[in-house]
Parts: C-alpha cells; sequence; structure tokens
C-alpha cells in the first residue's frame, strides 16, 4: 500500500511537470499580448520595455525560462510574480484558496445531500409520478448551463438587482474569518447554483446504481434475513450503490478546487477561477501559470485520494 | 395444532405475473404439504415455477406486482393473509432460505462475521457480543475451520463451498422450523455438493428442522428427500414419496427426468436419454397437458384435455396428472427399464 502511494505521488509529480510544461510552451507560442509592453505602460520607449523584458526573464531561451522556473517551484516553493502587481503568485492563490474551498465544500454538501435523497426515492419508488417528476427536473438542470442559472438566480433573488431582494448578489462574498454570518448568506446563492446541475447528475447516478443493486442476489438474502425494506435499502443497497458515486465526487471535487471559474464570474467571488480568468485577460503568465499547476494538482491529489479510497469502500480491491 | 398437521400446507397456490407480453403463469394451482422435521424435494426444470412457488411462501414475490391466490399455511396460519410486519417476523426466522450462488447471495462489503450477526439482531434482543458468539458458533456448526478468524473475513475469501456454508449458518440463525434450499449445491463442485448435502442432512437431524429442498438434479433428491414433487409449466405433475418415485414412476416426465441421470450400475454403452424439446412459455401455455407436444406417448385427444392430478389407484400417496391409464404407464416404464426405446 505504502509503496503503491509513494508511486502513485512520483507519477503526479512528473505529470506536474508536463503540466507547467505545456501551459508554458502554450502561452508562449500562442499569440498573446506581449507581458513586458503591458506592463511597461502606454508612455513606454523601446528601451523601457527592453529593460523590463530583461528584468523578468523573458530575453532567455524558452527552455532557460522554464528551467528557472521549475528551479524556483522544487528549491523555494516559489511559484514567481505577477507581471502586474508583482506579487507573488504563491501568496495569490493562498489568498484567494479560502473562497474557492468555501464555495466548493458547501456545494459539495448541497448536491451530495439533495442528489442522496431524490436518486434514493426515485430508485424505491421506480417509474412513480415521483421518480418521473424527479427525473425529468434533473434532466432540465443538467441541460442548463450554469452561467445561466446563475444569471436566473441573481435576476430572482439578488438584493441588490432581483425580483425578490431576498439574498447578497454578485460582489458580496465576505471571508469566513472576517463574519461566518455574512459569509454563509453571500454563499446561498453560488452554492444553490453550483450544486443545482450536479444534485441532478449524481440524483440520476445514484438512482441508476441503486436499481441495479437492488437486483442483487444479496438484497434477496438481506430481504430473506427479515430485515425491514428500509434497512435493505439504506445499509444493504445504499453501501453498495454509493461506491462509484464516491470515486465521481472525489473527482469533482478536485477539479472545483482548481477553481469554478464560470460560478466565481458571475458571482464576481474572488477565488481561484476568478484569479485565473483575470490573470488570462491580462495576459499575466506568472498567475496563469501558478492556478493551472494548482488546479492539476488537485486533481491528481483527487485521483489520488480516491484510489485509496476504493480499497476501503470495497474490501475486493488490493493495490499491487 | 395437532402433531399429525404437517408444518407447511400449500393449497391451490397460484402466481401470476403481468408483462407487457401477457400475464405469465409461473404457479398454477399448486398442492403440497411438508411434515415437521421432513424434507420435500421440487424438482424441475428452470422455469417450472418452483423457485417462484418457495419465495411466494417466504412473501418475496409480492413487490413484483404479482397475482397470487390459494393458501399457504404454516403452522396452521396462512402466509398470504400476513402482513408485510408479519412475514418479516417470521422470514430469517421461522422460515429461512438458501440460494444458488453462494457468491452473488452474500454481500461483498460486509464481513461474513457481520452478516451473520445481523440475523440474529434482527430476531433476538441480545447484546451485539451475544450475537457475535452466536455467529462463531453457527461457523463452528456448519464445519467452518478457525470460526473466531473466519468472522472477520469477506465473502470473497471463502471457497465456493465455505460460502454455501456460511450462508446455511445464515440461514440456521435463528433455529429455523423450515429451511428452503433452492439449488443449494448446482453452483459447486461435484465433491462439494455431497459435503453440503451431507451438512443439510445433519443440520435437519441436529435441529430437527424441515426442508424444502428445490432442484432441477434428481440425483440430489434421491440422497435428502422424503417425498418428491415433479414440477412441470408451473404444475405438480407427480407425487409420490422418494422411493416409490424412483421406482414406479407414472409421468412420461419424471421418466425423461429418471432417464437422463447417468448410472454406474447401467451397462456402459447405454446412452443417455434427454427429453426432447424445450421447457413451455409460461405465457402461452400448450393446450391440454402442457407436456403432450415434448411426449413420445401423446394421442390426438391430449391436446385437448388438461389432466388432473390424481391417485395411482392401489398406490397411496402418489398422484399423477397424466391422461395415459395405469397400465399403461406401468407397463412402459417396465419397458423403459428394460431398455427398450420409446416410439
Amino acid at each position: 500500500m505504502a509503496r503503491y502511494i509513494i508511486r502513485r505521488v512520483l507519477w503526479g509529480v512528473l505529470l506536474l511537470v508536463l503540466v507547467s510544461a505545456l501551459t508554458f510552451v502554450l502561452f508562449r507560442v500562442l499569440p498573446t499580448g506581449d507581458p513586458a509592453r503591458l506592463r511597461a505602460g502606454r508612455n513606454a520607449t523601446p528601451m523601457d520595455i527592453q529593460e523590463i523584458r530583461v528584468n523578468l526573464g523573458l530575453n532567455k531561451p524558452l527552455i532557460v525560462q522554464f528551467w528557472d522556473y521549475m528551479k524556483g517551484i522544487f528549491l523555494h516553493f516559489n511559484l514567481g510574480y505577477s507581471y502586474y502587481s508583482s506579487a507573488p503568485v504563491k501568496s495569490l492563490i493562498a489568498n484567494r484558496l479560502p473562497a474557492t474551498i468555501s464555495l466548493t465544500v458547501g456545494a459539495a454538501v448541497i448536491w451530495l445531500g439533495s442528489g442522496l435523497a431524490v436518486g434514493i426515492i426515485s430508485a424505491v419508488r421506480r417509474h412513480s409520478k415521483l421518480d418521473r417528476t424527479a427525473m425529468g427536473t434533473a434532466l432540465v438542470l443538467i441541460s442548463a448551463p450554469e452561467y445561466w442559472l446563475g444569471l436566473i438566480a441573481l435576476y430572482l433573488f439578488a438584493s441588490d438587482i432581483g425580483q425578490l431582494k431576498i439574498l447578497p448578489g454578485a460582489n458580496s462574498y465576505v471571508g469566513l474569518s472576517s463574519d461566518p454570518g455574512k459569509w454563509f448568506t453571500s454563499l446561498i446563492l453560488p452554492w444553490l447554483v453550483l450544486a443545482a446541475t450536479n444534485a441532478a447528475i449524481y440524483a440520476r447516478l445514484i438512482r441508476g446504481s441503486l436499481i441495479e443493486v437492488m437486483g442483487e442476489d444479496y438484497i434477496r438474502t438481506a430481504r430473506a434475513k427479515g430485515l425491514t425494506e428500509r434497512r435493505v435499502v439504506l445499509r444493504h443497497g445504499l453501501r453498495s450503490a454509493i461506491n462509484p458515486v464516491m470515486t465521481i465526487l472525489g473527482l469533482d471535487i478536485g477539479v472545483l478546487l482548481g477553481g469554478a471559474v464560470l460560478i466565481e464570474t458571475v458571482f464576481d467571488i474572488p477565488g481561484i477561477g476568478r484569479l485565473n480568468y483575470d490573470a488570462i485577460t491580462h495576459s499575466d503568465f506568472p498567475i496563469v501559470q501558478g492556478t493551472v499547476l494548482i488546479a492539476a494538482l488537485f486533481i491528481i491529489v483527487a485521483n489520488i485520494v480516491v484510489d485509496i479510497a476504493y480499497a476501503y469502500l470495497d474490501p475486493r480491491v488490493r493495490f499491487s | 395444532m395437532s402433531t399429525d398437521e404437517p408444518l407447511l400446507r400449500v393449497e391451490d397456490l397460484r402466481v401470476e405475473f403481468p408483462t407487457d407480453d401477457g400475464v405469465v403463469h409461473a404457479v398454477d394451482g399448486i398442492s403440497y404439504e411438508v411434515a415437521q422435521g421432513g424434507t420435500l424435494g421440487i424438482v424441475g426444470e428452470s422455469g417450472s415455477g418452483k423457485t417462484v412457488s418457495s419465495l411466494t411462501t417466504m412473501g418475496l414475490t409480492r413487490a413484483q406486482g404479482a397475482r397470487i391466490s390459494g393458501r399457504i399455511l404454516f403452522e396452521g396460519r396462512d402466509l398470504l393473509e400476513c402482513s408485510e410486519h408479519e412475514m418479516r417476523a417470521i422470514r430469517g426466522n421461522d422460515i429461512a432460505m438458501i440460494f444458488q450462488d453462494p457468491l452473488s447471495s452474500l454481500h461483498p462489503f460486509f464481513r461474513i462475521g457481520s452478516q451473520l450477526t445481523e440475523a440474529v439482531l434482527t430476531h433476538r434482543s441480545v447484546s451485539r457480543a451475544q450475537a457475535q458468539a452466536r455467529a462463531i458458533e453457527l461457523l463452528e456448526l456448519v464445519g467452518i475451520p478457525d470460526p473466531p478468524r473466519a468472522v472477520h473475513e469477506y465473502p470473497h475469501e471463502f471457497s465456493g463451498g465455505m460460502r454455501q456454508r456460511a450462508m446455511i449458518a445464515m440461514a440456521l440463525a435463528n433455529d429455523p422450523k423450515l429451511l428452503i434450499a433452492d439449488e443449494p449445491t448446482t453452483a459447486l463442485d461435484v465433491t462439494v455438493q455431497a459435503q453440503i448435502l451431507a451438512l443439510l442432512e445433519r443440520m435437519q437431524r441436529e435441529l430437527q428442522m424441515a426442508i424444502v429442498i428445490i432442484t432441477h438434479d434428481l440425483g440430489v433428491v434421491a440422497e435428502i428427500a422424503d417425498d418428491i414433487a415433479v414440477m412441470y409449466a408451473g404444475r405438480i405433475v407427480e407425487t409420490a414419496s422418494a422411493r416409490t418415485l424412483f421406482a414406479q414412476p407414472q409421468h412420461p416426465y419424471a421418466w425423461g427426468l429418471l432417464r437422463s441421470i447417468p448410472t454406474l450400475s447401467g451397462p456402459r454403452e447405454a446412452e443417455l436419454v434427454p427429453i426432447p424439446g424445450t421447457p413451455p412459455s409460461l405465457i402461452n401455455r400448450p393446450s391440454g397437458c402442457h407436456f403432450h407436444p415434448r411426449c413420445a406417448w401423446s394421442q390426438p385427444d391430449h391436446a385437448r384435455i388438461d389432466p388432473a392430478l390424481e391417485d395411482v389407484p392401489g398406490e397411496p400417496g402418489h398422484r399423477v396428472a397424466c391422461l395415459l391409464s395405469v397400465q399403461e404407464r406401468r407397463r412402459t416404464w417396465s419397458e423403459l427399464k428394460a431398455g427398450q426405446a420409446p416410439p
């Protein structure tokens, strides 16, 4: 098990280096604004621009720039500095992380809870009116684009522009440590919008998984023992049906921790996704590089965690 | 309740499933009895209704939209009249069941011990520790080596025979009065089959429970059953004591089953004789005698007349549903036994 984890971690590090290299090349090869010119301002002379270029190391060959960048990461855990504000990328990301984590974890709790409830009821009452209504609604939610749902939510409920001014709207995010109450209310709309699509996907997933499991022989055995139907479904059925869901949950959380770009942008939440979006529009390469790296890191870690968790969820799985 | 009252009496049980293609007549008016501590073997091909009839006894067909009629009297009480709540108190307690494939019948994610203790705790108010002790005792009883260690293992860590032993241990958790064994040996190796049958017989002696054993294999019931009911297309076509059925079978379908068993005593060149054709659809069953399309002795009017299950003259307890005369059937069977081929 320990050897398995070490091997996975080493592969993960290699993958991160590759992701960095790819981002590096893509950003330099594709036509974007010249960072030195952007930074130099409107009235800069070519001399100024050249000086900035040398200061940022942009005059060196690409491979040397990449080597310097990697050295910075591995030796000093330094992700570089913003071309714009000169702030260290590491601290920029660290400042933005709490908002993204708040958004992701809260939404995950909502979508897993509601997905489970709807999925289980739909599976147990298969083909009932309730099931059909729930699955129809799920289909609508899955098909609705997130940013559109976000805009609709703001239009309906935001305290500034909404028809029913009941919840804080865009740009209302407050950190958990500064005001827990405001933190909570400011995230209700983003949570619900982000959770809506996923809840629908999870409800369908859990329904399908549970229906399949309920046809298994060991469910008949559980009934033959004289257990209540509730216990048969919730203990014997769900225990098996939840496995594929847990796998996907881990990956979904990993992806979202890398930044929920659309939701963070629509609701103007200062998270990783918003940071990345702003950096791309400003050609602020070190921040783009840093956020991509962090996103990749979360996905790789989520993958490893899911695989390890699987061994605990399914005793038949053993690592070799 | 008097002592000569059977433990289980099934009267005119019918189970139908409405489907998109029509009504499936899975069980079509069967009646049988199982004495206290006795063993009934129900024999038939797949799709003959033998599993459905026993699942109905357990009250496990109700959820699937089945139409059920008749009576299932267990200790004088009609199980079909029982509420789901009352049935739960009976299932796994007074009546237990084991199934064909022990691997898929055990939950893959729970330890053997926890599956056993759950069976105990469902019907008894004992502590978890007492239930665990009972689980170890049960594994010991069914001959699983090192029970204190085995309770911590998962089903996939057991061999096929051990898994079926564990299933039997789980079924015996609450000292049932009736055990329904649905093809308990079909998924197992031949040597293990014999061990499992021996175990069932020993358990029956020690615990004095009745057994209904469902199988397609007459060899299995020959070893263990007191009485045999042969099912075909949802009906019982012949029923007798095991001894009588093997010595003097009356139904052409029973002849077919017997002639398709390999024996060591017969001449080596004697070929096994399969029953021609396939089991009938339970939606559109053949007219008249349901077996007539596959019967070598069928007469034109057998496609019209539906035979009733009737006593064989001079053989108490032996009943058969066949339109041939008793003399004809006795003559034919002795000819078949002598090695003569059917027409």
